[in-house]
């Protein structure tokens, strides 16, 4: 599979320029309108939901839903604004999120994948003419008919080739130019003797012309390059939604005004507000305005910090209680979000490539099939001083041999594999993810965020006096901070009625305090109610001069997470939790989870030497994490995934994207890329013992078109079916 | 014999036909939704004329 990547890349030769013009005319069009991703669209009352509720709303020219990328694009006048179109959406079920279209180009014109089909096609139609014609040769067809019908096979056969060829061609070339032997040098090898034999056969009335072998192997490994090729585009278009859907602005304050500008045109010393409930674009330092910022994505931390002026921020940090005026300390690549990026792509690049089981495989196939084709012309030329015969034999050994179902071995079983992944919620980023997947014994978790959803949970609501949390429960409702929304999802589902409390004020960075039964109540920071801090995260409420009450929280499990945990566990897998958390709720969910191994309070580079550690004694590792302070792990374990709430350097980072909430797949990832490397060595088995019975036909001068054609065929068919079964 | 100076140029004609056909839906971007138009006929819209 890694082999045919390079050939696809080391092509440009393919891509072809023509229409490059219309199509680039095209993309600008389409780049003025809006694309929107609808990650539950996925019938036929979705598609004409959407379109009907778009088309109908004012500005909007037309709309039109791929149900394939999950997407819509809307092509309307410049004035109508993605929130409204996704608040219109939304009243009707369907929730959506802007996409930058700028980062999707790419793959709204995918030339070179429209390319590679257009040759396949090409190569289909000339195949099946070859063959009717075939057929009569096969059949008996004598003297000048015969003839008549290899002229004919060659008239066709040779263009298509010279068309549908080229992208072996091209990348042989680029390979021998690079002193190497490719995959795609013996085929380009057996493609032009096989044709030029034949066409020397013809013009003397020989009895063999391969021209229906040759276009059907050219045939045969188009479609598993186009298969291969179909994996990686989809899997590549889904990450770029993902990096996509943080669209990156900034509300920029200049001279009074705030106007919204995208980040990169900020520079340092500009000042920027941040909203409660967004998340830093820039690095900065608090110049006006108190709150709590969320760092969990950062460093794994549950705990809010308090920040106030002076207080600088990162980028990638999330606002939480009140609006904040940033001046900006470093913006774009130099923030620290971006530099940390910068030192996973150090990390990434010290990381010994993996070789896939194609590359291995065609790295000993190329020499022996080239050494194989040779020694035979030799044996026969001294053996009957004939070379029209021995170059014959030779050609025919070279398509015998022709990798048609080793290149379809190993694409048609990951297209089967990560298509079955992703309706299970797992996208495959990297092609040898799956197989280094197959591999891993140990598995290591970060916390927040990954077996947790980073989000709090009131605990132990029934320890509290009714009062107190009618009370707590109006509070928490005159809030937006993430505590008291979650302490009154909690309180309303136990039925609590909130208490009536009068002149609810919200003091960002601390809490909310009102007046009741003429008492004055406050609920939350320890300090600014007057508690003592508790272990663990909670918010506190005072009534008056009372005893304070307080409301603890904790981090919920992602759903799927003990079933993962378990899975793995029973499939005979170490399993491992760093956090970079205190000791106290690390603890408390490893023995939730029954994992007894893990540490807690871990910085960034420790979790990466971990890992390190770990694969120095020869396990191979796969991390599961989130944050930025697992991009490093993430980078250095053997094969790693992240959720898709990850921040985008850690989805980066990683081989296999989570698409759901849900970790459950996550142990079904595992077994299905045991099973895709059991099928792929199948695969190769198979192939093998096709060549070990036509190899010595082959040999022994015996072969025919007919044979070539029937083995062919059989071969890259039952390679394909093999594929399919996997469950 | 002499109906395969009728038959062959018949079966390259169609078999030119079928290619073309095939171009034609390439290039007018018929494989970029596989999903969506398999799901689209079962839809009521535009049963009376196409889309334009």
């Amino acid at each position: 599979m890694a082999t045919l990547a390079p050939s696809l890349s080391a092509c440009p030769a393919c891509v072809a320029a023509p229409a490059a013009e219309a199509l680039a005319d095209r993309r600008a069009e389409k780049e003025a309108g809006l694309v929107l991703s609808l990650p539950t669209a996925h019938c036929a009352v979705c598609i004409s939901d959407v379109e009907r509720a778009l088309v109908t709303m004012p500005g909007v020219r037309s709309a039109r839903v791929n149900l394939t990328l999950k997407r819509v694009s809307v092509a309307a006048s410049s004035d109508v604004m993605a929130d409204t179109l996704i608040a219109r959406l939304k009243s009707i079920g369907y929730p959506a999120h802007e996409l930058d279209p700028g980062l999707l180009s790419a793959t709204e014109t995918d030339k070179r994948g429209r390319d590679l089909l257009m040759r396949l096609g090409v190569a289909g139609f000339a195949m099946m003419n070859i063959m009717l014609l075939s057929v009569a040769v096969w059949s008996g067809a004598e003297a000048a008919t015969r003839d008549l019908f290899h002229w004919i096979s060659a008239a066709i056969a040779l263009p298509t080739l010279a068309f549908s060829g080229q992208p072996f061609f091209a990348s042989a070339w680029a390979s021998l130019r690079a002193r190497r032997l490719g995959m795609d040098v013996p085929i380009s090898l057996a493609l032009i003797l096989a044709s030029s034999i034949s066409l020397y056969e013809t013009f003397a009335s020989g009895h063999h012309a391969y021209f229906d072998a040759a276009v059907s192997l050219c045939f045969f490994l188009l479609a598993g390059r186009y298969l291969d090729y179909r994996s990686r585009a989809a899997a590549r278009s889904a990450a770029e939604e993902l990096t996509a859907l943080e669209v990156p602005r900034a509300t920029k304050v200049a001279g009074g005004e705030e106007a919204v500008v995208p980040i990169a045109e900020l520079v340092v010393g500009d000042f920027v507000r941040v909203r409660p409930g967004a998340r830093m674009p820039v690095d900065g330092i608090v110049i006006e305005g108190a709150s709590e910022i969320d760092r969990s994505l950062l460093t794994g931390e549950t705990l809010p910090v308090p920040a106030a002026t002076g207080t600088a921020v990162s980028a990638g940090e999330v606002n939480l209680t009140g609006p904040l005026l940033l001046q900006v300390t470093a913006a774009g690549r130099e923030t620290s979000l971006h530099r940390m990026a910068d030192l996973v792509a150090v990390a990434e690049s010290a990381k010994t490539r993996y070789t896939s089981l194609a590359d291995r495989m065609a790295r000993a196939y190329s020499p022996s099939v080239h050494i194989l084709a040779l020694a035979a012309f030799s044996v026969w030329l001294y053996l009957t001083r004939d070379v029209r015969l021995s170059v014959n034999i030779a050609a025919a050994v070279l398509i015998i041999t022709c990798p048609c179902a080793l290149a379809l071995a190993v694409p048609a079983v990951v297209t089967a594999a990560s298509g079955k992944l992703f309706r299970k919620g797992l996208l495959i980023k990297d092609g040898t993810a799956l197989e280094r997947l197959a591999e891993v014994d140990t598995v290591v978790f970060d916390k927040t965020g990954t077996l947790t959803l980073g989000a709090p949970e009131a605990a132990g609501l029934g320890g509290h006096p009714r009062e107190a949390k009618e009370v707590a429960a109006a509070l928490a409702g005159g809030s937006a901070h993430p505590l008291s929304r979650s302490l009154s999802a909690a309180l309303s589902a136990d039925g609590i009625i909130p208490a009536t409390v009068a002149a609810i004020r919200e003091v960002p960075g601390f809490g909310v305090e009102g007046e009741w039964n003429g008492q004055s109540v406050r609920l939350g920071r320890a300090e600014w109610v007057g508690a003592e801090p508790a272990a663990g995260t909670a918010t506190y409420l005072r009534i008056g001069s009372g005893r304070p009450e307080a409301f603890a929280f904790t981090d919920r499990l992602r759903p799927g997470a003990e079933e993962a945990v378990e899975a793995l566990k029973a499939a005979g897998k170490r399993v491992i939790l760093l956090s970079g958390d205190t000791e106290v709720p690390v603890a408390q969910l490893a023995r939730e989870l029954g994992i007894t191994e893990w540490r807690s309070g871990q910085r960034p580079e420790e979790k990466a030497s971990r890992i390190a550690a770990l694969q120095d004694d020869g396990a191979k590792v796969l991390m599961v994490g989130d944050g930025l302070n697992d991009t490093a792990a993430l980078a250095s374990a053997h094969v790693s995934i992240s959720p898709a709430s990850a921040l985008d350097a850690a989805r980066v980072a990683s081989d296999i994207v989570l698409l759901g909430q849900d970790l459950a797949p996550l142990s079904d990832a595992v077994r299905i890329a045991r099973q895709t490397r059991r099928r792929i060595k199948e695969n190769f088995g198979l192939s093998f013992a096709y060549n070990l019975i036509a190899v010595p036909i082959a040999l022994a001068g015996l072969a025919t078109p007919l044979i070539a054609a029937l083995a062919m065929s059989t071969s890259s068919i039952t390679v394909s079916l093999n594929a399919l079964r996997l469950k | 014999m002499e109906m395969l100076a009728l038959l062959i140029p018949i079966s390259l004609f169609l078999g030119g036909v079928g290619l073309v056909a095939f171009l034609w839906t390439l290039k007018n971007r018929q494989y970029e939704d596989p999903d969506g138009d398999a799901n689209r006929i079962l839809g009521t819209d535009y049963d009376d004329r196409p889309k334009s």
